[in-house]
């Protein structure tokens, strides 16, 4: 078979082929990558304005004081992880189309993100703590949203990994379900692209 | 100030129409008239769609349909709807202009209200939803698909933008709106300047309806990438698909820088954030800059699909292949690409560097090369062409010989030195009418006139649609272009009086020349009336009335639901002119298939709802609501999504039925010329006179 039928659209495709279904997933996927690509300019433009707004910090606390680099190690390995884990459950599905196998990683997927969202938040909280509250300066209000952006899909994305496992047990491994999984791996690792962008942006440049 | 746990800070005295009762002057009058009315609006048709029991065809034939052409005939429903209010607010404005010197008879905080709600409706809410609706109605047609890639979605994308129309049309009896513009700048619509909910109407509508049409956006994209039929390059589409298909990569990559400015305005007005404020870091010019990285693009949002559609027309009326598809293809791209590096333009005032406004004033000339092209391509495309000049063709001479004058004064306005002199003067005002009126309305209009016989199964009375035209094109020009001389003799835009009397006689003259608009746009609603009536002799059932060139015009009319018995396989660029060129069209087809389509789904009704519900909630600080509304949003998504797509399935017999009679009637007609196509014995079907074809 030619490279072409094989690889229908960009992305991990289900198996060498399976008609109809295979049609709509390439329908549905090239759908989900020009959402993908709208959601990107939807991030660059909140790193765009935090780029603007790197010195307005009107004499309140600026990068040095609020980059606690251990725990952005911490959640760059928890979010990194994850990302493996779902390959594995990508992986599970492809090779193996074993429910219980792909359930077990998208829970350990899911687990991972709560991990980091849950650093993510502690990080929130000492800076409220400290006074460094988006209601300070421009500075902050940038950071608070573009972060704070990030943090709402990766818990967008647990939530909906949750509706997967479900569905994985009530619908069975059915081609829409399998499409859905292909979907929720794009945006899944989307996001883990946009937080190394995020931790080398605004973590490391502000430890600098 | 307490809010009430239940109603937030609405409050009685909130209920815009009573105003006039406790306080009565001229410009309450019309204030509170203008809610009377859109409430007697309101519930005229609620008694009528009653009366006559509508409800439920409206509920099972309309807002639940899933179908392309539906969805797209809604748009433009919602377009007119919100154009009769965007008319009468331009009207009453340039009546106030004309009393100004000195005062006039609206306060102006009225007129500033009226000026921001008139741009924001005629931006997002007309010329938004008549271009989606052409593009929902003919992409799929065009390119040889039973619908869209994603139907539901598309009605999700429906619903989106209603609920934001409704929200603008509430805000006229409860409460009321911002007085920024259509552009909405702060600090000026910050929480310091305007606490009220005004600019909170303003940002939910504008989230609510941008989320919607970038979803269409990559509907549209999606489709015209993976639904063409078979044999269907992109080479071979029509050229308004091409169009269409930048237009929606536009959406897709420009309404979101839209929604993020709106909702940054959000967490500053209602978190006290400090994004776009005067103090604590904020700084205005990143909104001016995220607004204009959408705000530039949607001009070709808007004009692309207008240039499609003059494109076809252009080749159908004078009855020529079109000149020079590639270059066309090419000013296409070319147009949107660029769209996307000149927004600077809009703020060359504001302190840029000299350096930054000399590139951003270069690159927006350089647009007016492409755009050049176009027009002549469809100068060569009339040249010895057999030119009937119907009503379409009116606007096309009168969109011709507009539009380059207020293209010219694009460029003007591109040259950062004079740029300085009529900036914010009614200078402004005369051009983007000039470029959106003669661009964008005019060419739905002939449109209108166009595909109304494809989507309703008659034509438009030519008679009164030709009245219209000439209005429209009358009434902008007296309108519009003296505006240009009163803004080189520095009267500013957004002005509600001035004290040089010189102005006034212009000021006289144009709101005489808006009372032609509004004829024109009386006539146009005349136009159905009329039609409608005489339906049965307007009729023409066998769907290719112009003689027309693309595969639309390959089908009955009105086009069934399915679209097309057989999905064509397409070998050359105008499939159907082809065909009757080399006297072959209306190929039968050898077997029929049963086809399956989306059942009815109440989903995007359901979603329209809650969206609009939860922008009114949050702009009156219901709390409670807002959470319920919003939660329902995603609940109502995943809920459905654990259930199987319902299809309905139409049986191989009916469709051959259906065909067969349709071509059974083909067969017995005999052809109308091109010289009799005004007559009743245009029943559609063309006898062709093309001789060429691509
Ligand atoms: C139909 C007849 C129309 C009339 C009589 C009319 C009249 C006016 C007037 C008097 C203003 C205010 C100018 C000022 O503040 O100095 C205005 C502004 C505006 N109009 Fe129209 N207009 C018409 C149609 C349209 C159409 C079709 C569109 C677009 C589709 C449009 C878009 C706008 C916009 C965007 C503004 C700017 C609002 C702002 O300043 O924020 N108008 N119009
Ligand atoms: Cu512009």
């Amino acid at each position: 078979m030619t490279d072409a039928a094989t690889n229908l659209h960009p992305g991990l495709n289900l198996g060498p082929s399976h008609g109809e279904a295979h049609e709509e997933a390439e329908v549905v996927t090239f759908g989900f990558w020009v959402f993908l690509m709208s959601d990107l300019v939807t991030f660059g433009l909140f790193f765009a304005t935090f780029a603007t707004m790197w010195g307005s910090t009107a004499g309140g606390p600026g990068p040095d004081e609020i980059v606690n680099l251990g725990s952005i190690a911490g959640q760059t390995t928890l979010l990194l992880a994850s990302t493996l884990t779902f390959g594995f459950a990508s992986i599970a599905m492809k090779y193996h189309d074993a429910p219980g196998r792909i359930a077990m990683w998208l829970g350990v997927t899911a687990l991972l993100g709560a991990g980091f969202v849950a650093l993510e938040v502690k990080d929130f909280i000492h800076m409220a703590e400290i006074g460094a509250v988006p209601q300070r300066s421009g500075y902050l209000s940038a950071f608070w949203s573009l972060v704070g952006l990030h943090g709402l899909h990766v818990s967008m994305g647990i939530v909906f990994v949750g509706v997967m496992v479900l569905q994985i047990y009530l619908l069975g491994m059915t081609s829409r379900v399998k499409s859905r999984l292909l979907r929720l791996a794009l945006y899944w690792h989307f996001l883990d692209i946009v937080w190394v962008g995020i931790m080398s942006g605004v973590f490391l440049a502000g430890a600098l | 100030m307490m809010d009430s746990p239940i109603f937030g800070r609405l409050t009685f005295d909130d209920i815009a129409p009573l105003a006039v009762f406790r306080n009565f002057s001229l410009n309450e009058l019309v204030a509170s008239g203008a809610g009377w009315l859109e409430v007697f609006a309101a519930v005229g048709v609620v008694a009528a769609l009653t009366y006559f029991r509508l409800w439920g065809p409206l509920w099972r034939e309309w807002l639940t349909s899933q179908d392309h052409k539906k969805i797209g005939i809604m748009y433009m429903v919602l377009g007119f709807v919100m154009m009769a209010r965007g008319v009468a607010e331009g009207v009453i404005m340039r009546g106030h202009l004309a009393t100004a010197l000195d005062g006039g008879i609206l306060a102006p905080e009225h007129f500033a209200e009226l000026f921001s709600t008139h741009g924001t409706i005629m931006i997002f809410f007309v010329a938004m939803p008549f271009i989606t609706g052409f593009m929902n109605f003919l992409i799929p047609l065009q390119i040889g698909s039973r619908d869209m890639a994603f139907p539901l979605m598309n009605q999700i994308s429906l619903g989106m933008t209603a609920a934001g129309a409704m929200l603008l049309l509430v805000s006229l009896v409860v409460g009321q709106f911002e007085t920024g513009g259509w552009a909405a700048y702060p600090p000026f619509t910050g929480a310091a300047f305007q606490p009220g909910v005004g600019p909170d109407y303003w940002i939910w509508a504008i989230v609510v309806s941008g989320f919607g049409s970038m979803l269409s956006g990559i509907n549209f994209a999606v489709t015209i990438y993976k639904m063409r039929a078979p044999g269907m390059t992109y080479m071979r589409m029509p050229v308004f698909c091409w169009t269409a298909l930048c237009t929606a990569i536009l959406l897709a990559f420009a309404m979101p820088p839209l929604t993020v400015a709106a909702l940054m305005q959000a967490l500053d007005r209602y978190l006290d954030f400090h994004f776009f404020t005067n103090d604590l870091g904020g700084n205005m010019m990143n909104y001016a800059n995220l607004f204009w990285m959408f705000g530039h693009p949607e001009v070709y949002i808007l004009i692309l699909p207008a240039y499609g559609i003059y494109s076809e027309l252009t080749a159908t009326y004078s009855a020529k292949t079109l000149y020079g598809y590639t270059s066309l293809v090419l000013a296409t791209m070319c147009i949107a690409v660029m769209s996307f590096t000149v927004w600077v333009h809009h703020f060359f005032t504001m302190g840029n560097s000299a350096t930054v406004n000399v590139a951003f004033g270069i690159a927006t000339m350089l647009i007016a090369i492409p755009t050049g092209v176009k027009m002549y391509v469809w100068l060569a495309t009339l040249y010895r062409g057999r030119i009937r000049m119907t009503v379409p063709m009116i606007y096309l001479g009168g969109f011709m010989v507009l539009f380059v004058l207020g293209g010219l004064s694009g460029i003007i306005l591109a040259n950062p030195t004079i740029n300085y002199q009529v900036h914010n003067t009614q200078f402004i005002v005369a051009h983007f009418h000039n470029v959106i009126l003669p661009g964008v309305v005019f060419a739905t209009l002939a449109g209108i006139h166009m595909w109304f016989p494809k989507a309703f199964g008659y034509r438009l009375e030519e008679g009164p649609a030709r009245l219209s035209a000439i209005l429209w094109i009358v009434g902008f020009s007296a309108t519009f272009l003296p505006l240009y001389v009163v803004g080189l003799l520095g009267y500013p835009r957004r002005s509600a009086s001035y004290t040089d009397p010189v102005f006034e006689p212009y000021m006289i003259f144009t709101a005489l020349g808006s009372l032609l608009i509004l004829a024109a746009f009386a006539t146009f609603a005349w136009v159905f009336w009329v039609s409608w009536r005489n339906r049965a002799a307007l009729a023409v059932p066998l769907g290719d009335p112009w003689d027309g060139r693309t595969l639309e015009w390959a089908t009955p009319a009105p086009v069934p639901e399915y679209n097309f018995a057989v999905i064509p396989v397409i070998g050359t660029r105008e499939p159907f002119a082809v065909e009757k060129a080399s006297g072959r069209p209306y190929v039968r087809p050898d077997e029929y298939e049963d086809i399956r389509l989306p059942a009815p789904s109440g989903v995007g009704f359901v979603l329209c709802v809650c969206a609009g519900v939860f922008g009114f909630a949050m702009t009156w600080w219901i709390w409670w609501l807002a959470a319920i509304s919003l939660v329902a949003i995603p609940t109502v998504l995943v809920v459905r999504s654990f259930f199987p797509d319902r299809m309905v399935t139409i049986p191989a017999d009916e469709v051959r039925r259906d065909t067969e009679a349709w071509l059974r009637a083909i067969d017995a007609a005999s052809g109308v010329d091109r010289g009799e196509e005004l007559t009743s014995a245009n029943r559609g079907f063309a006898r062709t006179d093309l001789k060429e074809a691509a």
